[in-house]
């Protein structure tokens, strides 16, 4: 499960615009397999937590409803160029994954 | 991998202890430590999922934007980008009112990150997309119609 994910951070004037993109199947547990009819056990990220220079930002909570390979946006205030930024995420499995980003 | 997410966790309680002095108790502990809220997620209808994420009475308010499609044609995929210009925005959720479990997901923010979120959701059929945003210890929420040609949900 632990396909790279990718993070672009840019600076917008005086804010650090931060876009994430996940590798997550996010199943609902409401899909049925195409071959065997029987549907697909709900695996899905339930937590996102954003870092940066290691002071959290931004936690998320995910619920089904988000889509397959989640996309994540949000913005941070007061950040500048050179800046660390650490996104990690756990599914309803355990599994987690975590990833590095430096702002320009 | 585990002492990563231990140091992430220790940040993360240590800077919500920093948070809770600054808002004086105006922050509720879980939107803060973002435990999964399992039966805010697992409601099947908006007044439950509302109340499992603690958000009492939400005021219509105009600070919130949501931009979102006004016609889907996959449901499965759904950009919906949530604005608040309120002052103090702590949590942003966003909602697909008729999907089988309203309450998409809750972001909280903390230490400068401005009211903005982005994301992609599925959604089942069409339906009002609702933010509720928590600001200053008040909720306030705005909702826009996205019509869904193909829904998103199972299949």
């Amino acid at each position: 499960m632990a396909e790279p994910m990718k993070i672009r951070a840019t600076m917008a004037g005086d804010v650090a615009d931060i876009k994430v993109l996940m590798n997550h199947p996010m199943e609902t547990g409401q899909r049925k397999d195409a071959k065997t009819g029987k549907l697909v056990p709900a695996l899905f990220i339930q937590e996102v937590v954003a870092t940066l220079n290691g002071t959290p930002v931004m936690t998320a909570n995910f619920g089904t409803g988000i889509s397959k390979n989640p996309y994540l946006g949000f913005k941070v205030k007061g950040a500048k160029a050179g800046d660390k930024i650490n996104v990690s995420w756990v599914d309803s499995a355990g599994d987690k994954n975590s990833a590095d980003a430096v702002i320009s | 991998m585990n002492t990563l997410r231990r140091n992430v966790l220790k940040g993360a309680s240590s800077a919500s202890a920093v948070a809770m002095a600054v808002a004086a108790g105006l922050l509720k502990p879980t939107l803060v430590l973002a435990a999964w809220n399992k039966p805010a997620f697992e409601s099947k209808s908006m007044d439950e999922a509302m109340k499992g994420l603690g958000a009492g009475a939400a005021v219509d308010s105009k600070s919130i934007t949501i931009k979102a499609p006004d016609i889907a044609e996959n449901g499965a995929v759904v950009p919906v980008e949530v604005t608040s210009t309120l002052p103090n925005t702590t949590n942003i959720s966003i909602f697909a009112e008729k999907n089988g479990t309203p309450l998409v997901g809750s972001y909280s923010l903390s230490n400068g990150a401005p009211g903005f979120v982005s994301t992609r959701i599925k959604m089942g059929t069409t339906s009002l997309v609702r933010a509720v945003v928590t600001a200053g210890g008040k909720t306030y929420t705005a909702a826009k119609e996205v019509k869904v040609t193909i829904g998103g949900c199972g299949g």
